[in-house]
């Protein structure tokens, strides 16, 4: 093994040590990572895909904080079982504009990419304030403080910095957006422009214990969507190609 | 006032800088009782939900990263910080670059990053990435102290009297490195303040599959890299250190060095199996992940072979004892992880508790092992004491955390297997036969029996800690000393 004695050229040099380990550990990253920017088929096309709506991303920030990824998956794998218990498998496109991705590693409770529509929303308000009302051997935390009142100065600025990060929010969507919270978060408002933007999204008060708009609304509002948008009785296994 | 030591023994007097490795050594200690604790206090939540106490400070999505971040970061990167500065300036007679002054400020530096980022997982500052939760104000600071290290540990090499780098110090000089660039690549955020916005908020530049392949590069890299070269350059000082011989085969240092840093980058998509991720990109993990056992092996059978001729150290010495049975743990634990990352395997494994298992068999079992071995080593040393106060102590440690790991890894492969085949188990009339919830409820006995290995595991750490406060008080403990056996024919 000569080839070895020629090593002590570089554990004696700490240079030479540094460049030779950058080296080594860049290559696996870089061959892996930035196919996934370049191949175009990485996500799939299809039909139905749109940015959150302000009261759905909303609640997608209070599902971050609350670490809601930690016990529940967003990513449902192509296995029969699977199919059969949660839906379609997922698309890359489903989550194409998750910044950032809640696909989970693991499944204490179970997987959320396709809950939405599974549950009504007042299903949905007595599982969060208390999980064992509704399903008595659940060990989920309860989230009774989701019932405080939701704070969205920021969602105008959440929604510019979304674009910048690649989000394809219009000028028209962000100058709208607290209008367009509102309007998804109260039953009495005109929902027509509303729902030209986010099609298929969750309408009505959902948090029946206050008038105010809360945590809770929006949470459920972002819930109600996932794994909806696209519509997998047209799609075909040909037209995602 | 800085404070500047002599190695004894040493040749030549070389001023070593260890008044910071001392508070690096009791910071590590604290944290890992922090980590350990939280982390019971939530196991036990899985159990028993009321634990959640109804307050959002304390629900288990919160807290799950404080026990994740201290147990890696806070008390992984103590023992990491105080073992790296000690060996690079023996190996290298050196004293460590900037002084006493620049570690000071990578200490409180890093103690720093430890508190802001688990004050804001608690009231719900997180990017929402496992095992990179901190926010990018945290992130920056993080990198700041970061960079303040790798000049500190480089300076140290570069000024080094031995004319050969030591291969520990390879070892952290990879993990050095790897970290920085892992930790920059991954946390690439976009602050919602820019456009008046929160202060605590920020957006990743990635989105979906960029993001998701982009979190498992960083995550299974800080196992490798931050849990595993750094820790090998641990075992690659303090088990010849300790077993009184040289390290087993020099050239099989080089070879698996090389070979695990280059492989283990590759084996982060074996976490995203099945998953929307391209399947070129989930079988190259896969293949890469097989590949890395070998390497893997390699520093085992370097550490484990170190020890021929002094295995009869293992009755007498039980730090010793830790240091070996952490190696030991470090082949299982990398026989395991390839095994998982073949898809028909972890096609069964993949979001199941087995998952969990094989972690804490990973980080209990060799991480934490190698670290108790590494402080027992560290603190008479450190303190100037001939011993330390209580061997007995320190094997009662052994037992009552290795009992504590055998219940948890068991527990967990249990409940993962049998929870993965429930939800893949049909009825004889082509039915799912369980509901989701059902399999919740069918975990909660092993639940427990996990919680409880958790407990003994916090004991032996209590118990080390009172031995290190005894020991730095100067107490020797009156106990029959271990001694070597009696030859087998001198009874006769």
């Amino acid at each position: 093994m000569s080839i070895l004695k020629h090593h002590a050229k570089i554990e004696t040099n700490v240079v030479l040590l540094m460049v030779g380990i950058l080296l080594t550990v860049i290559i696996g990253g870089i061959v892996e990572i930035v196919p996934l920017f370049t191949i175009t088929e990485t996500i799939e096309k299809v039909e139905g895909m749109r940015p959150y709506s302000p009261l759905e991303q909303e609640g997608r920030n209070i599902y971050v904080r609350e670490g809601c990824y930690v016990c529940h998956s967003q990513m449902i794998r192509p296995f029969r079982d699977e199919v059969e218990r949660y839906g379609h498998y997922s698309l890359a496109a489903e989550s194409m504009y998750d910044h950032p991705f809640q696909w989970g590693s693991k499944r204490i409770g179970p997987d959320l990419a396709r809950v939405g529509g599974k549950y009504s929303n007042d299903w949905h308000t007595r599982h969060l304030t208390n999980p064992r009302d509704v399903v008595p051997e659940s060990i989920m935390p309860t989230y009774r403080h989701l019932h405080h009142p939701l704070n969205y100065d920021d969602i105008t600025a959440n929604m510019e910095t979304l674009r910048v990060v690649g989000v394809p929010y219009t000028e028209d969507d962000i100058a709208n957006a607290k209008e367009d919270l509102v309007a998804q978060a109260t039953t009495d408002a005109s929902t027509d422009a509303f729902l030209q933007r986010y099609p298929k999204a969750n309408l009505g008060k959902k948090d029946k214990t206050t008038d105010q708009i809360t945590e809770m609304d929006a949470l459920v509002a972002y819930l109600q969507v996932l794994g909806t948008l696209v519509d997998f009785s047209t799609q075909k296994p040909d037209s995602i190609r | 006032m800085t404070q500047a030591t002599t190695a004894l023994g040493a040749k030549e007097a070389t001023p070593y800088v260890d008044d910071v490795i001392k508070k690096f050594v009791l910071a590590a200690t604290f944290w890992g009782i922090v980590g350990f604790l939280a982390g019971d206090f939530i196991a036990w939540q899985l159990a028993f939900p009321a634990l959640n106490l109804d307050l959002e400070w304390f629900s288990f999505g919160r807290l799950r990263p404080v026990h994740t971040s201290a147990v890696i970061f806070a008390f992984g990167g103590n023992v990491l910080f105080a073992s790296s500065f000690f060996i690079v300036q023996r190996t290298s007679r050196a004293s460590l670059f900037g002084g006493s002054a620049f570690a000071h400020f990578i200490f409180w530096g890093y103690q720093l990053f430890i508190v802001l980022a688990a004050s804001g997982y608690v009231l719900g500052i997180t990017q929402g990435k496992e095992y990179a939760e901190p926010e990018w104000y945290t992130d920056l600071w993080l990198t700041i102290v970061w960079v303040c290290y790798l000049v500190a540990f480089v300076g140290t090499l570069y000024k080094r009297k031995e004319p050969h780098i030591y291969v520990a110090n390879w070892f952290f000089l990879a993990f050095i490195i790897t970290i920085a660039m892992l930790h920059l690549g991954n946390n690439l955020a976009v602050p919602t303040a820019i456009f008046g916005g929160t202060w605590w908020r920020s957006y990743e530049i990635y989105a979906g599959v960029q993001d998701a392949l982009t979190q498992w590069w960083y995550g299974h890299n800080a196992v490798g890299f931050f849990l595993t070269a750094g820790f090998l350059g641990i075992m690659y000082y303090f088990v010849p250190k300790r077993a009184e011989r040289p390290v087993y085969s020099y050239r099989l240092s080089i070879v698996h060095f090389w070979a695990l840093i280059f492989l283990y980058i590759w084996a982060g998509p074996h976490h995203l199996h099945y998953t929307a991720l391209p399947d070129w990109a989930q079988t190259l993990g896969m293949t890469f992940s097989v590949m890395l056992w070998m390497p893997s092996w390699g520093g085992m059978i370097n550490g484990l072979m170190t020890l021929s001729g002094a295995w009869d150290k293992l009755r007498t010495d039980p730090v010793i004892r830790f240091l070996v049975t952490s190696v030991a743990f470090y082949g299982m634990s990398t026989f395991e992880g390839p095994m998982m990352s073949i898809k028909a395997v972890n096609s069964l494994s993949h979001y199941t508790d087995w998952g969990i298992g094989h972690v804490h068999s990973g980080g209990l079992g060799w991480v934490a092992f190698v670290s108790f071995g590494a402080l027992y080593c560290l603190v008479p040393t450190l303190w100037r004491r001939k011993q330390l106060y209580s061997m007995r102590l320190v094997s009662y440690h052994f037992w009552i955390a290795t009992i504590g790991i055998v219940l948890y890894i068991t527990s967990m492969w249990i409940s993962g297997i049998m929870q993965g085949l429930m939800w893949r188990a049909y009825d004889n009339l082509g039915f799912l036969q369980y509901s989701f919830v059902e399999t919740v409820a069918a975990m909660h006995p092993y639940y427990i029996i996990r919680a409880i290995g958790g407990v003994l595991f916090l004991t032996g750490a209590l118990i080390m800690a009172y031995n290190f406060y005894r020991t730095i008080k100067g107490d020797v403990r009156k106990e029959a000393p271990y001694e070597a056996p009696v030859a087998a024919t001198a009874r006769g």
